[in-house]
């Protein structure tokens, strides 16, 4: 290869004490597509934030089309071509697609509105994207407000697109939508920087893959040369399993969990939960698949208790609990762990230490109004080093742990509680493959003990390997219940549309 | 016709009652569309009120004065924004600290010596300022029945607070500066990731909101009152802070604001004319209360255009993880 059009040789950078990047060496070309791909904290966002101009380097130096160049802030990188998309969109709620798209960009006095829609309708056309420009910002979904980040990096004409980790949000057909603009993008000769967790999109878009570990650059790999397995071996370090176990365990006679036509309406009377009605046994996974906003928040909340049913009921071996406190549910043995997308939102307290996060939930067991301290010590310790967190003890703050540690905890805790029936939402929601894979083996390791798993995920490869029966949901409503081991992950992705399988062939007759 | 003649008297008085806190909205609403909520209001008033009275006693001077008044009121807004922006400090906190010191500056001024034996608190405001503010008709526009007075027979201060707040509204509105502002404002991230230097905004935006809270204390002590009185303000700046969240951070509704309660006070004095009794501090409390009903309105109907700015009172840093 000739010179390459980005160059990164020998970049660091620490936080602290913390050494996030330690000699990263990394090239790009135009016209080229490449995969960043490292487990979490192994300093991938970290090289990209300094490629896009928030982070500034310690060391190393960086060149665009065999020049070196310094950047203080991001306007510097857009100078030079580059847009990134963060992983937390970088967009105005209550301004349009149009406004996002021109911020800090217009050079004239007055924004002209009519110009930019032109210049938008153009790009549109060029790489094969629709966006309303008109449309606020928050009356979108997910993908919608990523094809807005990607127009604002094509509208200031950057050739050098970044991406972190764009797919962890979407839905399968979403995705593919994403990859097309992608492609488009590759052969109009733009250069792509792109992170991700999941293995089959490396392999699927890219041309070749860097990998990271523990903040160094391990290799860099044609990706159509390699195998996801040695990849999976360079970025963990060591050989894993890829397969996901699912054993079959004895099921409970009697569903432990029974939810049966629950109706719930938003505030402005838009219904979000449509009449949802499934059982979960002792002993499976009932694992749930839909697009983000079908419902899975308001399910989990209602069957913990946080948020009132509108109807319907929700039975815990054959007694109702809607309608009882979020305590007294769970002192029948119902636990929720709900990780939101800011991964924080729900369940822990940043500002709190592990310790104390950890007895949150359990506090009030200790009569008296003082706090059994040696006890929440022990305890923290204890799912400190069942779950292999790694924290420098644990009266650290939890938010400043690594996302995959912060999730630990809160299943950690969960887990403790030892419930019957176990909720988890996104449990490995951004978390690497050694991670995940701790928290599969942990939610196999509760199946085995006969407790009722509900794993609502994203990544239909994995609800498919781990599920016992594989629910798919659309707009607060079971779309249908479906095996696992035979269904296809493009019917998986028409029921989270709302289709039922054999609809399309009856409308085709 | 007499009624009518009445009534445009009492707009013309309401006008007036609610030009300074005009001011004082308008900048208000300026230094917190950028994020930073500022309770400094009432002390860069008193600053303004304060110096821009020493200089129209000192210079005779009107322009220099409304001038110096700014000024006054911008050196404020720098210590402010010096914390709040560049050390990250609490902004709450340093707002209440910025009043404090603002009243303790202007009780020095009206305690100085002007010359040997005179404080500049027994003084009045030299006849050339009190006339370059006095009153004065528009022929014509000033025959509209009921408005022509209220808006057209004013002091050039008056008319120039409403010129300010619609250049705020279109500075805001139409104006690239101002998108990028309001997305400082809502989502410093994002204008920063767009190449939107934060720092700078926020440090034009809350002086220029200090520049207008000045001219608004300046309002009182050299045009309206012209002379010097403790506390002349009277909480104005407290006012314009509650108007602020009334007018729903909207330059043009501030305008209608001001002037209710303005009306609020004129109607104050007008009813004593009536023999009416009730208490004066009763309707002092009436901006509070309706301050109080907007903000539930506004959390009851979630309208998202006209919640506070999103990263309000959240300082800015790039590198935190």
């Amino acid at each position: 290869m000739a010179q390459p059009y980005i160059k990164l040789t020998n970049i660091c950078k620490k936080f602290g004490t913390v050494q996030a990047n330690k000699n990263v060496c990394l090239e790009v070309d135009k016209g080229e597509i490449l995969a960043l791909l490292g487990e979490n904290g192994s300093g991938k966002s970290t090289l990209v934030n300094m490629l896009s101009g928030i982070y500034t380097p310690d060391s190393g130096r960086i060149e665009i089309a065999g020049k070196g160049v310094v950047f203080h802030s991001p306007k510097d990188a857009i100078k030079a071509g580059i847009g990134m998309i963060h992983q937390h969109f970088k967009l105005v709620d209550v301004l349009t697609a149009a406004e996002n798209i021109v911020i800090g960009q217009e050079k004239s006095v007055f924004v002209n509105r009519k110009k930019t829609a032109e210049r938008i309708k153009a790009l549109s056309d060029k790489f094969g994207i629709s966006i309303d420009p008109d449309k606020k910002i928050y009356n979108m979904s997910v993908s919608e407000k990523q094809t807005v980040e990607i127009m604002k990096i094509l509208y200031r004409g950057a050739d050098v697109l970044i991406l972190d980790e764009p797919t962890a949000v979407l839905t399968p057909q979403e995705i593919k939508g994403l990859f097309a603009i992608l492609r488009e993008m590759k052969a109009q000769g733009c250069c792509i920087i792109i992170i991700t967790h999941k293995l089959a999109e490396v392999m699927e878009i890219s041309d070749r893959v860097t990998v990271l570990r523990k903040g160094e650059s391990i290799t860099t790999a044609v990706t159509k040369d390699s195998t996801p397995q040695q990849l999976t071996e360079m970025m963990v370090g060591s050989a894993v399993s890829l397969d996901i176990e699912c054993p079959k365990e004895k099921l409970s006679e009697k569903p432990v969990l029974s939810v049966d036509g629950l109706i719930k309406r938003s505030p402005d009377g838009v219904p979000v939960l449509n009449g949802m009605t499934f059982d979960v046994y002792g002993g499976e996974i009932l694992g749930v698949a839909g697009i983000a906003g079908s419902g899975q928040k308001e399910l989990c909340e209602i069957v913990a208790g946080l948020m009132k049913a509108d109807g319907g009921s929700v039975k815990f071996e054959g007694k109702e609990i809607l309608g009882l406190s979020p305590r007294e549910i769970l002192r029948h043995g119902v636990s929720m762990s709900f990780i939101p997308e800011d991964r924080l939102g729900m369940g822990l307290v940043a500002g709190m230490s592990v310790m104390n996060n950890v007895i949150l939930k359990s506090y009030n067991r200790n009569p008296g109004p003082f706090l059994d301290r040696k006890f929440a010590k022990t305890l923290a310790e204890q799912i400190v080093r069942d779950f292999d967190i790694s924290t420098p003890s644990v009266y650290h703050e939890v938010k400043k742990l690594s996302g995959g540690n912060i999730q630990k905890v809160l299943l950690g805790r969960e887990i403790w509680l030892s419930p019957r029936v176990l909720i988890t939402a996104y449990p490995v929601r951004g978390l690497d493959i050694g991670a995940s894979y701790n928290i599969y083996h942990v939610l196999n390791e509760q199946k085995k003990k006969g407790v009722a798993v509900l794993f609502i995920g994203e990544d239909l490869d994995v609800l498919k390997s781990i599920s016992d029966r594989l629910m798919v949901i659309h707009d607060g409503a079971v779309v249908d219940i479906a095996d696992p081991g035979s269904v296809t992950k493009e019917d998986i992705g028409m029921m989270m549309l709302g289709h039922k399988p054999g609809e399309e062939a009856d409308r085709a007759v | 016709m007499d009624f009518l003649n009445g009534f445009g008297l009492f707009l013309q008085t309401s006008i007036q009652c609610g030009t300074n806190i005009l001011f004082a909205i308008v900048g208000g609403i300026i230094c917190e569309k950028v994020g930073n909520t500022n309770l400094g209001i009432e002390g860069m008033m008193l600053m303004g009120a304060s110096v821009g009275f020493m200089t129209a006693c000192l210079t005779a001077n009107p322009l220099l004065a409304v001038l110096f008044a700014g000024v006054a009121g911008l050196v404020g807004a720098l210590i402010y924004a010096f914390i709040t922006i560049t050390l990250r400090g609490n902004q709450v906190v340093t707002g209440l600290v910025l009043t404090i010191f603002g009243t303790g500056v202007a009780g020095f001024i009206g305690n100085m010596q002007m010359s040997e034996g005179v404080t500049f608190s027994s003084q009045t405001v030299p006849t050339e300022v009190k006339s370059a503010f006095a009153a004065y008709e528009i022929p014509g526009l000033c025959e509209i029945p009921v408005i022509g007075k209220a808006l057209f027979s004013q002091s050039i201060y008056v008319q120039l607070a409403i010129v300010v707040a619609v250049l705020a509204y279109f500075y805001m509105k139409k104006t690239r500066f101002g998108l990028n502002m309001r997305a400082v404002g809502e989502n410093p991230g994002a204008a920063d990731a767009s190449g939107i230097n934060v720092a700078l905004y926020k440090y034009v935006h809350v002086l220029a909101g200090g520049f207008l809270c000045g001219i608004g204390g300046a309002y009182s002590s050299i045009a309206s009152l012209s002379q010097w009185q403790e506390n002349v303000t009277a909480g104005a700046g407290w006012i314009a802070v509650a108007l602020v969240i009334f007018s729903t951070w909207n330059p043009l509704k501030a305008i209608m604001a001001a002037y209710l309660f303005g009306m609020l006070r004129g109607l104050k004095y007008e009813m004593q004319g009536w023999g009416v009794q009730i208490s004066p501090q009763l309707i002092e409390m009436v901006p509070y209360i309706a301050t109080i009903v907007v903000l539930i309105i506004i959390t009851i109907r979630k309208k998202r255009e006209n919640q506070p700015p999103k990263a309000l009172g959240d300082p800015y840093f790039r590198e935190e993880r």
